[in-house]
Protein backbone atom coordinates (compact mmCIF):
# COMPACT_ATOMS: atom_id res chain seq x y z
CA UNK A 1 0.00 0.00 0.00
CA UNK A 2 1.06 3.66 -0.70
CA UNK A 3 1.53 6.24 1.69
CA UNK A 4 2.09 9.85 0.56
CA UNK A 5 4.57 12.17 2.71
CA UNK A 6 3.66 15.60 3.35
CA UNK A 7 6.00 17.43 1.13
CA UNK A 8 4.19 20.67 1.03
CA UNK A 9 5.20 22.05 4.33
CA UNK A 10 6.82 25.71 4.11
CA UNK A 11 8.93 25.03 7.28
CA UNK A 12 10.16 21.40 5.78
CA UNK A 13 14.16 22.48 5.79
CA UNK A 14 14.80 18.64 4.54
CA UNK A 15 17.29 18.81 1.19
CA UNK A 16 16.07 17.14 -2.00
CA UNK A 17 17.84 15.38 -4.18
CA UNK A 18 16.35 14.78 -7.73
CA UNK A 19 18.11 11.88 -9.24
CA UNK A 20 15.28 10.81 -11.78
CA UNK A 21 17.77 10.98 -14.99
CA UNK A 22 20.45 8.81 -12.90
CA UNK A 23 21.63 5.40 -13.79
CA UNK A 24 22.65 2.62 -11.52
CA UNK A 25 25.14 3.38 -9.62
CA UNK A 26 25.19 6.96 -9.80
CA UNK A 27 21.31 6.39 -7.90
CA UNK A 28 23.50 5.14 -5.11
CA UNK A 29 26.84 7.38 -5.67
CA UNK A 30 24.98 10.60 -5.90
CA UNK A 31 23.14 9.82 -2.36
CA UNK A 32 26.46 8.72 -0.68
CA UNK A 33 27.78 11.68 -1.49
CA UNK A 34 25.19 13.66 -0.70
CA UNK A 35 24.90 12.00 2.55
CA UNK A 36 29.16 12.51 3.11
CA UNK A 37 28.63 15.96 3.46
CA UNK A 38 25.70 15.93 5.82
CA UNK A 39 25.90 15.67 9.80
CA UNK A 40 24.72 12.48 11.63
CA UNK A 41 20.89 12.39 12.28
CA UNK A 42 20.12 14.95 9.12
CA UNK A 43 17.36 13.71 6.86
CA UNK A 44 17.34 14.18 3.38
CA UNK A 45 14.87 13.23 0.80
CA UNK A 46 15.88 11.52 -2.97
CA UNK A 47 13.95 11.72 -5.82
CA UNK A 48 14.58 8.55 -8.08
CA UNK A 49 12.37 7.68 -11.52
CA UNK A 50 10.74 4.02 -10.19
CA UNK A 51 9.99 1.90 -7.77
CA UNK A 52 12.81 -0.43 -8.37
CA UNK A 53 15.74 1.74 -8.38
CA UNK A 54 15.04 3.78 -4.61
CA UNK A 55 14.26 0.09 -3.06
CA UNK A 56 18.06 -1.02 -4.59
CA UNK A 57 19.44 2.05 -3.47
CA UNK A 58 17.62 1.71 0.37
CA UNK A 59 19.19 -1.56 0.38
CA UNK A 60 22.63 0.01 0.02
CA UNK A 61 22.16 2.65 2.48
CA UNK A 62 21.38 0.54 5.28
CA UNK A 63 24.48 -1.38 4.57
CA UNK A 64 26.51 1.57 4.81
CA UNK A 65 24.71 2.32 8.03
CA UNK A 66 22.13 5.09 7.18
CA UNK A 67 18.82 4.60 8.44
CA UNK A 68 16.28 4.62 5.81
CA UNK A 69 12.94 6.10 7.06
CA UNK A 70 10.63 5.34 4.22
CA UNK A 71 10.38 4.80 0.42
CA UNK A 72 7.07 5.90 -0.95
CA UNK A 73 5.49 6.90 -4.21
CA UNK A 74 5.34 10.66 -4.78
CA UNK A 75 2.84 12.64 -7.59
CA UNK A 76 3.18 16.31 -8.89
CA UNK A 77 0.93 17.93 -6.31
CA UNK A 78 3.17 17.15 -3.52
CA UNK A 79 6.43 18.05 -4.20
CA UNK A 80 7.37 20.65 -6.56
CA UNK A 81 5.46 19.04 -9.71
CA UNK A 82 7.16 15.90 -9.11
CA UNK A 83 6.22 12.36 -9.91
CA UNK A 84 8.39 9.34 -8.89
CA UNK A 85 9.27 8.00 -6.05
CA UNK A 86 11.24 9.39 -3.12
CA UNK A 87 13.52 7.66 -0.19
CA UNK A 88 13.89 9.52 2.93
CA UNK A 89 16.86 8.60 5.18
CA UNK A 90 18.29 10.00 8.13
CA UNK A 91 22.28 10.08 7.68
CA UNK A 92 23.42 7.34 9.97
CA UNK A 93 27.92 8.40 9.86
CA UNK B 1 34.24 19.13 5.38
CA UNK B 2 36.84 18.54 2.26
CA UNK B 3 37.32 21.20 -0.05
CA UNK B 4 37.77 19.53 -3.02
CA UNK B 5 33.99 18.77 -4.54
CA UNK B 6 34.36 16.11 -7.14
CA UNK B 7 33.48 17.27 -11.01
CA UNK B 8 30.76 15.38 -12.72
CA UNK B 9 33.58 13.43 -14.67
CA UNK B 10 35.22 12.74 -11.64
CA UNK B 11 31.81 10.97 -10.09
CA UNK B 12 32.11 8.83 -13.37
CA UNK B 13 35.81 7.82 -13.64
CA UNK B 14 35.93 6.56 -9.97
CA UNK B 15 32.50 5.10 -9.33
CA UNK B 16 33.64 1.75 -8.93
CA UNK B 17 35.56 3.21 -5.84
CA UNK B 18 33.06 5.78 -4.41
CA UNK B 19 30.72 2.89 -4.15
CA UNK B 20 32.83 0.68 -1.66
CA UNK B 21 32.36 2.20 2.06
CA UNK B 22 36.14 1.97 2.54
CA UNK B 23 36.57 4.94 0.04
CA UNK B 24 33.77 6.90 -1.29
CA UNK B 25 33.65 10.03 -1.48
CA UNK B 26 35.98 11.44 1.45
CA UNK B 27 38.48 8.80 0.35
CA UNK B 28 38.76 9.87 -2.94
CA UNK B 29 39.45 13.18 -2.09
CA UNK B 30 41.90 11.97 0.03
CA UNK B 31 43.32 10.16 -3.07
CA UNK B 32 43.32 12.84 -5.09
CA UNK B 33 44.81 15.23 -2.36
CA UNK B 34 47.66 13.10 -1.90
CA UNK B 35 51.83 12.20 -2.82
CA UNK B 36 53.14 9.61 -3.83
CA UNK B 37 56.40 8.59 -5.42
CA UNK B 38 57.54 6.34 -6.90
CA UNK B 39 61.32 5.21 -7.15
CA UNK B 40 62.15 3.11 -9.95
CA UNK B 41 59.90 3.04 -13.14
CA UNK B 42 61.13 -0.67 -14.10
CA UNK B 43 58.93 -4.28 -13.44
CA UNK B 44 57.48 -3.01 -9.92
CA UNK B 45 57.76 0.76 -10.84
CA UNK B 46 55.40 -0.31 -13.62
CA UNK B 47 52.47 -1.84 -12.22
CA UNK B 48 52.49 0.46 -9.09
CA UNK B 49 52.41 3.44 -10.83
CA UNK B 50 49.80 2.32 -13.08
CA UNK B 51 47.52 1.52 -10.39
CA UNK B 52 48.40 4.95 -8.17
CA UNK B 53 47.65 6.80 -11.55
CA UNK B 54 44.30 5.06 -11.84
CA UNK B 55 42.65 5.47 -8.58
CA UNK B 56 43.33 9.17 -8.60
CA UNK B 57 46.69 9.57 -6.31
CA UNK B 58 46.99 13.18 -6.83
CA UNK B 59 50.25 13.92 -7.58
CA UNK B 60 53.04 10.92 -8.38
CA UNK B 61 56.52 11.57 -8.62
CA UNK B 62 58.58 9.00 -10.65
CA UNK B 63 62.16 8.58 -10.01
CA UNK B 64 64.28 6.59 -13.07
CA UNK B 65 67.99 7.58 -14.32
CA UNK B 66 67.46 4.82 -16.87
CA UNK B 67 66.44 4.14 -20.21
CA UNK B 68 63.66 1.78 -22.05
CA UNK B 69 65.81 -1.38 -23.36
CA UNK B 70 63.86 -4.41 -25.01
CA UNK B 71 64.54 -6.65 -22.31
CA UNK B 72 62.48 -4.47 -20.30
CA UNK B 73 59.65 -5.04 -22.12
CA UNK B 74 58.47 -8.79 -20.82
CA UNK B 75 57.38 -6.97 -17.62
CA UNK B 76 57.53 -3.20 -18.02
CA UNK B 77 54.56 -3.13 -19.02
CA UNK B 78 54.63 0.95 -19.01
CA UNK B 79 56.84 1.60 -21.50
CA UNK B 80 55.07 0.38 -24.51
CA UNK B 81 56.54 2.14 -27.28
CA UNK B 82 59.05 3.71 -25.94
CA UNK B 83 62.45 2.60 -26.27
CA UNK B 84 65.06 4.73 -25.67
CA UNK B 85 63.48 6.97 -23.71
CA UNK B 86 63.82 7.89 -20.22
CA UNK B 87 61.86 5.60 -17.66
CA UNK B 88 60.66 7.92 -15.98
CA UNK B 89 59.60 10.01 -18.66
CA UNK B 90 57.77 6.96 -20.83
CA UNK B 91 55.66 6.13 -17.38
CA UNK B 92 54.94 10.14 -17.10
CA UNK B 93 53.29 9.83 -20.52
CA UNK B 94 51.67 6.82 -19.91
CA UNK B 95 49.75 8.31 -16.63
CA UNK B 96 49.00 11.66 -18.15
CA UNK B 97 47.18 9.41 -21.14
CA UNK B 98 45.26 7.71 -18.68
CA UNK B 99 44.38 10.23 -15.87
CA UNK B 100 44.59 13.75 -16.57
CA UNK B 101 43.64 14.40 -12.65
CA UNK B 102 46.73 13.63 -11.77
CA UNK B 103 50.50 15.46 -11.71
CA UNK B 104 53.54 13.91 -12.46
CA UNK B 105 56.85 15.05 -11.12
CA UNK B 106 59.79 13.49 -13.28
CA UNK B 107 62.72 13.08 -11.94
CA UNK B 108 64.86 11.78 -14.48
CA UNK B 109 67.68 10.51 -12.13
CA UNK B 110 68.84 7.85 -9.79
CA UNK B 111 68.79 8.30 -5.93
CA UNK B 112 71.88 8.97 -4.02
CA UNK B 113 73.07 9.95 -0.38
CA UNK B 114 72.75 13.71 -2.04
CA UNK B 115 69.76 13.79 -3.52
CA UNK B 116 67.11 11.60 -2.19
CA UNK B 117 66.38 13.15 1.22
CA UNK B 118 65.43 16.35 -0.72
CA UNK B 119 63.12 14.47 -3.51
CA UNK B 120 61.07 12.34 -0.89
CA UNK B 121 60.33 15.42 1.59
CA UNK B 122 57.43 17.17 0.17
CA UNK B 123 55.73 13.06 -0.48
CA UNK B 124 52.76 11.68 1.99
CA UNK B 125 54.35 7.91 0.90
CA UNK B 126 57.33 6.51 -0.95
CA UNK B 127 56.97 3.54 -2.82
CA UNK B 128 60.38 1.90 -3.49
CA UNK B 129 60.56 0.15 -6.59
CA UNK B 130 64.09 -0.21 -6.74
CA UNK B 131 66.26 -3.38 -8.01
CA UNK B 132 69.63 -3.20 -5.65
CA UNK B 133 70.28 -3.23 -2.53
CA UNK B 134 72.36 -0.18 -1.53
CA UNK B 135 69.08 1.75 -2.92
CA UNK B 136 66.80 -0.39 -0.70
CA UNK B 137 68.37 0.91 2.41
CA UNK B 138 69.10 4.23 1.22
CA UNK B 139 65.23 4.92 1.10
CA UNK B 140 64.38 2.98 4.31
CA UNK B 141 67.09 4.96 5.99
CA UNK B 142 65.77 8.43 4.26
CA UNK B 143 62.31 7.45 4.82
CA UNK B 144 62.68 7.07 8.54
CA UNK B 145 64.88 10.07 9.26
CA UNK B 146 62.22 12.30 7.26
CA UNK B 147 59.38 10.26 9.17
CA UNK B 148 57.64 9.18 5.45
CA UNK B 149 56.09 5.69 4.68
CA UNK B 150 58.06 3.70 2.75
CA UNK B 151 56.40 0.32 1.15
CA UNK B 152 58.86 -1.61 -0.05
CA UNK B 153 59.18 -4.70 -2.22
CA UNK B 154 61.77 -7.05 -3.85
CA UNK B 155 61.56 -9.81 -6.18
CA UNK B 156 63.19 -12.31 -7.90
CA UNK B 157 62.14 -15.57 -10.42
CA UNK B 158 58.76 -16.50 -8.74
CA UNK B 159 59.25 -15.17 -5.36
CA UNK B 160 58.76 -11.77 -3.55
CA UNK B 161 57.87 -9.90 -0.53
CA UNK B 162 56.28 -6.87 0.39
CA UNK B 163 56.51 -4.49 3.78
CA UNK B 164 54.80 -1.21 4.64
CA UNK B 165 57.68 0.83 6.92
CA UNK B 166 55.87 3.85 8.93
CA UNK B 167 57.34 6.39 11.54
CA UNK B 168 57.83 4.19 14.96
CA UNK B 169 57.16 0.70 13.31
CA UNK B 170 59.98 -1.90 12.24
CA UNK B 171 62.00 -1.00 9.38
CA UNK B 172 63.98 -2.43 7.05
CA UNK B 173 67.27 -2.89 8.44
CA UNK B 174 64.99 -4.28 12.18
CA UNK B 175 64.75 -6.93 9.07
CA UNK B 176 67.70 -6.90 7.10
CA UNK B 177 70.35 -5.28 9.16
CA UNK B 178 73.09 -5.63 6.16
CA UNK B 179 72.98 -6.75 2.67
CA UNK B 180 74.00 -10.10 1.26
CA UNK B 181 77.66 -10.24 0.20
CA UNK B 182 77.92 -9.16 -3.19
CA UNK B 183 77.71 -12.59 -5.51
CA UNK B 184 75.64 -14.58 -3.21
CA UNK B 185 72.51 -13.35 -4.04
CA UNK B 186 71.88 -13.65 -7.82
CA UNK B 187 71.15 -10.37 -9.68
CA UNK B 188 68.18 -10.25 -11.90
CA UNK B 189 70.27 -10.72 -14.94
CA UNK B 190 71.66 -14.09 -13.71
CA UNK B 191 68.78 -15.29 -12.00
CA UNK B 192 65.61 -13.88 -14.28
CA UNK B 193 62.56 -12.32 -13.24
CA UNK B 194 59.11 -13.52 -14.04
CA UNK B 195 56.93 -10.59 -15.58
CA UNK B 196 53.79 -11.48 -13.62
CA UNK B 197 56.11 -11.29 -10.38
CA UNK B 198 56.83 -7.59 -10.34
CA UNK B 199 53.36 -7.14 -11.58
CA UNK B 200 51.54 -8.93 -8.99
CA UNK B 201 54.05 -7.29 -5.88
CA UNK B 202 53.90 -3.73 -8.07
CA UNK B 203 50.40 -3.86 -7.64
CA UNK B 204 50.46 -4.90 -4.06
CA UNK B 205 52.60 -1.57 -3.02
CA UNK B 206 50.20 0.69 -5.07
CA UNK B 207 47.35 -1.16 -2.91
CA UNK B 208 49.35 -0.79 0.21
CA UNK B 209 49.89 3.02 -0.85
CA UNK B 210 46.21 3.50 -1.63
CA UNK B 211 45.39 1.85 1.80
CA UNK B 212 47.97 3.89 3.71
CA UNK B 213 46.62 7.09 2.15
CA UNK B 214 43.02 5.90 3.29
CA UNK B 215 43.79 5.27 6.65
CA UNK B 216 43.33 1.11 5.92
CA UNK B 217 44.98 -1.23 7.87
CA UNK B 218 48.49 -2.08 6.33
CA UNK B 219 51.23 -4.62 6.27
CA UNK B 220 52.88 -2.95 9.62
CA UNK B 221 55.30 -4.71 11.38
CA UNK B 222 54.36 -7.44 9.13
CA UNK B 223 56.18 -8.98 5.82
CA UNK B 224 54.35 -11.12 3.16
CA UNK B 225 56.39 -13.28 1.34
CA UNK B 226 55.10 -15.36 -2.10
CA UNK B 227 56.46 -18.26 -3.74
CA UNK B 228 54.29 -17.95 -7.19
CA UNK B 229 55.45 -21.33 -8.08
CA UNK B 230 53.74 -22.70 -5.12
CA UNK B 231 51.17 -19.92 -4.70
CA UNK B 232 52.34 -20.30 -0.76
CA UNK B 233 51.51 -16.51 0.51
CA UNK B 234 53.06 -16.37 4.17
CA UNK B 235 52.62 -13.46 6.43
CA UNK B 236 55.27 -12.83 8.89
CA UNK B 237 55.04 -10.53 12.23
CA UNK B 238 58.35 -8.77 12.51
CA UNK B 239 59.88 -6.74 15.24
CA UNK B 240 61.85 -3.62 15.90
CA UNK B 241 65.34 -3.69 16.71
CA UNK B 242 65.45 -1.72 19.54
CA UNK B 243 69.43 -1.53 18.34
CA UNK B 244 68.39 -0.92 14.98
CA UNK B 245 70.74 2.06 13.82
CA UNK B 246 68.90 4.11 12.15
CA UNK B 247 64.96 3.74 13.56
CA UNK B 248 66.46 3.88 16.94
CA UNK B 249 67.57 7.27 16.02
CA UNK B 250 71.23 6.61 16.55
CA UNK B 251 72.38 7.62 13.00
CA UNK B 252 70.94 11.15 12.11
CA UNK B 253 72.54 11.75 8.75
CA UNK B 254 72.97 9.76 5.62
CA UNK B 255 76.82 8.88 4.96
CA UNK B 256 78.10 7.67 1.68
CA UNK B 257 80.34 5.23 3.18
CA UNK B 258 76.64 3.27 4.36
CA UNK B 259 75.62 2.36 1.25
CA UNK B 260 78.25 0.28 -0.51
CA UNK B 261 78.63 -3.85 -0.41
CA UNK B 262 76.81 -5.15 2.98
CA UNK B 263 75.21 -1.23 3.62
CA UNK B 264 76.16 -2.18 6.83
CA UNK B 265 76.21 0.57 9.55
CA UNK B 266 78.15 0.42 12.48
Amino acid sequence: MLRHAELNDSNDRIEVLDLRDENCPFTFIKTKLKLEEMKKGEELKVIFSDEVTARDVAKSLTSEGHEVLEVLEIHGAQLKGIDGWMLRVRCGR
Amino acid sequence: MSDIILTQEQIKRYARQLIMPEIGGKGQVKLLKSKAIVVGAGGLGSAAIQYLAGAGVGKIGIVDGDSVDITNLQRQTIHAGNLGMNKAESAAKFVKTLNPDVEVEVYPENVNVNNVRDIIREYDVVVDCTDNFPSRFLLNDACVMEKIPLVHSAVLRFIGEIMTIVPDSACYRCVFPEAPPPGSVPSCQEAGIAGVATGIFGVMQATEAIKLILGLEILENKMLYADLLTMEFDLIDIRKDRNCPVCSGKVKDLQEESYVETCRIE
